[in-house]
Formats: structure tokens, C-alpha cells, sequence
């Protein structure tokens, strides 16, 4: 459950998750800079609302897991972990670089809070179902999220593994589909039709819902709602928008993967930390 | 000689022992417990036993996800698939952070016999000893498959274990012990030494005697760890023989001749090598010992082979 106070303390630290993404995401070089931004008010409500995590114990075996999947996305993730402690923001800038522990895709050896490597497509619900099975096994009562791109969901590892939490009954495992609507090149759909998704994955034993992913309250809504669904895996499909907070990047399928201008950059940095400062006033 | 047995059931059955005595055991089968003889663990420890089914990435993947909460899962498969179908999971998820998840490849090589070509694993240790951080392992017999099945409980990163569906005699002592990354010298002899992986073991032991005969003493390692590679032992052979040859159920491109052969590369003087394996092609429909005549690596095929291959390129000898 969620009070207005709440909403409003998470929606400031979404923007300020934002500003820390387009911060690291120096010039010069190529950053995933769509699927991030679009990603920012999911990965926030998972690390300051749902998630039982404690960042002075990042090891702690009864933790909730975090798998981006969509591992391009990472930089969200190192953001989080940087907001909440794990890592020092000043490693941040160091995002793919040679020697760094931030590396574009996720490396868990290397980073500490990171749960698996993921960057291949469509391979971590697998691992989340593997994560819940071994809390059954161990009688752990963690929570597994899974963070899935919408065009991921064209590998077919991903129903594979849809099958499996549903024929275990993983109700500790959560599949959160960012629905942004554009993979690498093109529209998510132009290869593939990816709708209907809700009937899909319904289809599939899920228990589904729909939302807004960038509608604070909806997303700390729906994470709770999976808590009532211990018999079955929940799907909570976003509906988002790729680059969301920088007006230039949204809905563009050349900010998947780009490098800006200095000039770029900073009109980026300006927009996400006014977004920030407007948050800060409310 | 004692009773033949197949290493796969050597496996199952040690799987079984095992999963007694180490709780954070599990099993992944994809729809073949019966063949890879995982049935036996799953029998006795069914809450520990997974059958993903007909899907093996996903089988990798969520085994990678159980190793990394504490479990030491074994994922199974024919050899083929249990690599091939699920290779950038294995890469990504298990080799890459060094999960301790162990793929056991059954029915492996040629001798997996009638299904043929799809169904063959000629590539698979190629796919697995290219992978960093993987041990590749490949025993001879049912006693050294039970000790690898046990070493592998403690090796602290992922392996690949190799198996066969192919009948092989008990080769070696109770005495023996397996240690991961150690060959075994099985028989002595200096002017041919034959270096040999799995079923290939038992045939070079056999081709050994025939060379014996033939007035040639031959040597026999077995090398059960393609991965890491026991290095002392190759350059030991390859600096005392006239002829150094490697037998395997494989493709000749990226096995044991392939290890070997990097090995014997970087040395400033060493014997020639001679590679027998599959050279560089499918295998095709067939009863596993057709096969392995076909290709050469029944003993006879193997002996004629060693005696073409000191004619040709043995230093000095026959």
C-alpha cells in the first residue's frame, strides 16, 4: 500500500534516477539510453517500494531478486544501486569503460547487487523461475522480478519459460514486460506482432495486468497486486514510452542505442535535473 | 576383462549416490531421464528433480538461476543438445559468472548410432573447451564416470561432462583416483604414445595390444580432462615418443587432437602428432560399431592408422 507522501517521495526519486542514467551516459560512445529512461519509473518502484532489500546486506539470502533481462538496460539498475548505496555514485560515469564493474551488459561477478548476467535475449525469466524454484527448494520465501523488453519477448526462450513458471506455480515470480514499442531498429511489431500480450501471456497460465508504466501509483498498485497471486506468476505489462523524460529521445528508435553530442548531452542533463528540481518542489 | 557397462549408466547411478549425501544437489532433465538415467535420482529425490521438458536453453537458464542461490544443478541431455541447443545460455549465464552448473552430455559421439547425424555429438566439446572458465571432462569408464560425477560436486566452477550410451569394460583399479585436470597412464610404452578420451580409452588399449604385436610399444593415456588439459602429461609423451596420436568420438577440429595439438605447438622440439577422430564431417545412420569402423577407431582401425602414421611422420622409427 501506497500514501500520497509515498507516491510523491518515489516520483523525485524517478526523476532523479534519470538524471544518474543520462549523467553516466557520457558523449562519445554508444549508451541504451531509450530502453533505460523507459524503464525508470519501474526500476525505482521496485528498488524504494516493493522490494524487500537491504543495501548494507546486498548478499543477504532472503533478499527479492532483480533480473534485468533486458540486460541493455542495466544502466537503470546501476542507477538504483548507486541511489540506494550498493554502489558509489562516483563509479557511475565509468559506465563502459575499459576496467570498470560497470559493464554494458550486466556482469554479476563484477558489480556487486547485480543477481545474473543477462544481454542475450530472452534468458532471464529462465533464471528468475531457476532463482524461485532453488527459494522452494531452500525454503526461502524471496520474490523474483523480471524485468522483460517487449521486443524480447520475439525470442522464444521467453515462453519456454513462461510455460515453466506456470507448470511450478511460481507465484514468487514476478515477469514486468517494458511495452515501449520499439526494439533496436524498428517498431517491436514490425518483425513480429506482439499483440495481444495480455491474452498471450493469460494463455500461457499468467496472471496479468495491464498499466501505465510510467503512472507511479499504478506500478506500486500492480506490484502489490502479485502478492495475492501465490499459485501463479504474475505479468504486469507497462505500457512506457522509450527515452521517456528526454523530449528528443522519446519514441525514437535511434536513441536505443546512440551516443549524443556534448551539445546533446547537455540539453539531456538540463531537462532531466528540471524534472528533477520540479519533483523537488512539489 | 569385467562386465561392460555404459558410462551414462555409471552416471545416473552415482547421481543417485550423490544426491544422499549433498542436499544442494539438483537435477534438470529435457524429456530423456530415461535414456540419460536421471530417473534413478529423480525416484529417489523427486523434490530435487526438474523435467523442464522438450526446451534446453531454458533448462540451462534456470539452472544457472538455481546455482546462483546455492544449488549445484545438473542439466541433461543428449550431448549435441545439451551444448548446442542451449549454447548462449551456458555462455552467458553459467561460463560467464563461473556458475557451478554442471551439463552432462548423454549419448555421446557416434555411438549414439541409428538416430544419426542430428542426433551425434561430433561438435561438442569443440563448443564447450572454447568457453572460458568450463571444465570439460570425458571418462573412460563406469568407475571413473562415478569419482568424476563425485569430483564434480566440489569443483568450484561449470563443467561439461561427457558420456556414452556404448558398452565399455571396467579399465580401471579400485585404487584409482580421479582428480579433474590429472590424465592417467595406462599402459607404459615409448615409441608410440596414444593419448585417448572417453569410449576411445578401452579401443586404444585394444589397438595398443595389436601394436604390440606388430613389435610397436605403444603407450596408452587416458585423458578424462580435456579441460584443463593436463599439459605435463602431453609434453611428457610428446618429448619421450617417436609418435604422439589422439583418439576421439569427435570431431577432429577443436577436441582433444585440437588441445593436444596447442600443446605440442609451443614446444621447441616435440613428436609429431597424428589426430584420429571424425574428420570433419556428420555422422550419419548406423550401428555404433559400423560407425566407429567406418571412421577408423575400432582397434584394427586405430592400429592401422598408428602403423601408416610412424611410416610417415615418426621420428626416426619403423
Amino acid at each position: 500500500m501506497t500514501t500520497p507522501s509515498d507516491i510523491v517521495r518515489l516520483k523525485q526519486m524517478a526523476a532523479e534516477l534519470r538524471c544518474k542514467i543520462v549523467a553516466m551516459m557520457r558523449p562519445g560512445k554508444a549508451h541504451h539510453f531509450g530502453g533505460s529512461l523507459s524503464a525508470a519509473d519501474l526500476v525505482t518502484a521496485l528498488y524504494f517500494y516493493k522490494m524487500r532489500y537491504d543495501p548494507k546486506n546486498p548478499a543477504w539470502p532472503e533478499r527479492d531478486r532483480f533480473i534485468m533481462s533486458k540486460g541493455h538496460s542495466v544502466p537503470a539498475q546501476y542507477a538504483a544501486l548507486a541511489l540506494c548505496g550498493v554502489l558509489s555514485p562516483d563509479e557511475l560515469p565509468s559506465l563502459k569503460c575499459l576496467n570498470s564493474r560497470l559493464q554494458g551488459h550486466p556482469a554479476m561477478h563484477l558489480t556487486p547487487g547485480l543477481e545474473g548476467c543477462t544481454g542475450a535475449l530472452g534468458e532471464g525469466l529462465s533464471y528468475a523461475n531457476g532463482m524461485a524454484l532453488a527459494g522452494r527448494i531452500l525454503g526461502r520465501r524471496f520474490r523474483v522480478y523480471c524485468l522483460i523488453g517487449d521486443g524480447e519477448q520475439q525470442e522464444g526462450q521467453i515462453w519456454e519459460s513462461a510455460m515453466t513458471a506456470a507448470r511450478h506455480r511460481l507465484g514468487s515470480v514476478v515477469a514486468i514486460i517494458d511495452r515501449n514499442r520499439l526494439k533496436g531498429m524498428d517498431a517491436a511489431d514490425s518483425s513480429k506482432p506482439m499483440e495481444p500480450m495480455t491474452e498471450r501471456w493469460a494463455s500461457f497460465g499468467w496472471a496479468v495486468r495491464r498499466i501505465d508504466g510510467h503512472d507511479m501509483a499504478a506500478i506500486c498498485d500492480a506490484l502489490d497486486w502479485t502478492d495475492t497471486n501465490p499459485e501463479q506468476p504474475s505479468a504486469i505489462i507497462a505500457d512506457t514510452v522509450k527515452g521517456k523524460g528526454i523530449s528528443f529521445m522519446e519514441g525514437q528508435p535511434s536513441f536505443h542505442n546512440s551516443s549524443v553530442s556534448e551539445e546533446k548531452h547537455r540539453a539531456a542533463m538540463a531537462e532531466a535535473s528540471a524534472a528533477l528540481a520540479r519533483m523537488e518542489a512539489v | 576383462m569385467t562386465t561392460s557397462k555404459e558410462t551414462r549408466l555409471a552416471y545416473g547411478e552415482a547421481l543417485r549416490e550423490l544426491g544422499k549425501e549433498r542436499r544442494e544437489v539438483v537435477v534438470l532433465d529435457s524429456d530423456l531421464y530415461k535414456s540419460t538415467h536421471t530417473a534413478l535420482f529423480r525416484d529417489a529425490f523427486p523434490e530435487r528433480f526438474i523435467d523442464i521438458g522438450i526446451s534446453e536453453a531454458d533448462m540451462a537458464s534456470t539452472a544457472a538461476g538455481m546455482a546462483a542461490c546455492g544449488l549445484i544443478p545438473f542439466c541433461n541431455s543428449f550431448a549435441i543438445f545439451v551444448t548446442g541447443m542451449c549454447y548462449i545460455p551456458i555462455r552467458t549465464q553459467i561460463a560467464y559468472p563461473s556458475l557451478p552448473v554442471r551439463l552432462v552430455g548423454s549419448s555421446s559421439g557416434l555411438t549414439q548410432g541409428p538416430d544419426g547425424a542430428s542426433h551425434q555429438s561430433l561438435e561438442d566439446l569443440a563448443l564447450m573447451r572454447g568457453l572460458p572458465n568450463m571444465a570439460v571432462i570425458s571418462p573412460a569408464d563406469d568407475l571413473e564416470t562415478r569419482q568424476a560425477v563425485f569430483a564434480l560436486a566440489d569443483w568450484p566452477g561449470p563443467a561439461y561432462l561427457r558420456l556414452g550410451r556404448y558398452p565399455v569394460p571396467r579399465l580401471f583399479g579400485d585404487d584409482y583416483r580421479f582428480v579433474v585436470g590429472k590424465a592417467a597412464r595406462l599402459r607404459p610404452g615409448r615409441e608410440v604414445v596414444l593419448i585417448a578420451t572417453g569410449h576411445m580409452v578401452s579401443k586404444s588399449l585394444e589397438a595398443a595390444e595389436l601394436l604390440a604385436r606388430d613389435g610397436l610399444d605403444a603407450g596408452v593415456i587416458g585423458m578424462a580432462t580435456i579441460k584443463p588439459l593436463d599439459e605435463t602429461a602431453v609434453r611428457e609423451a610428446a618429448q619421450a615418443a617417436a609418435l604422439v596420436v589422439t583418439v576421439e568420438e569427435h570431431s577432429i577440429i577443436g577436441g582433444l587432437g585440437s588441445a593436444v595439438a596447442e600443446c605440442v605447438a609451443e614446444m621447441s622440439s616435440a613428436a609429431p602428432l597424428l589426430r584420429l577422430g571424425v574428420r570433419d564431417r556428420f555422422g550419419e545412420s548406423g550401428l555404433a560399431d559400423e560407425l566407429l569402423e567406418k571412421h577408423g577407431l575400432q582397434p584394427g582401425g586405430i592400429r592401422a592408422s598408428v602403423l601408416q602414421g610412424i611410416t610417415r611422420l615418426g621420428k626416426g622409427k619403423k
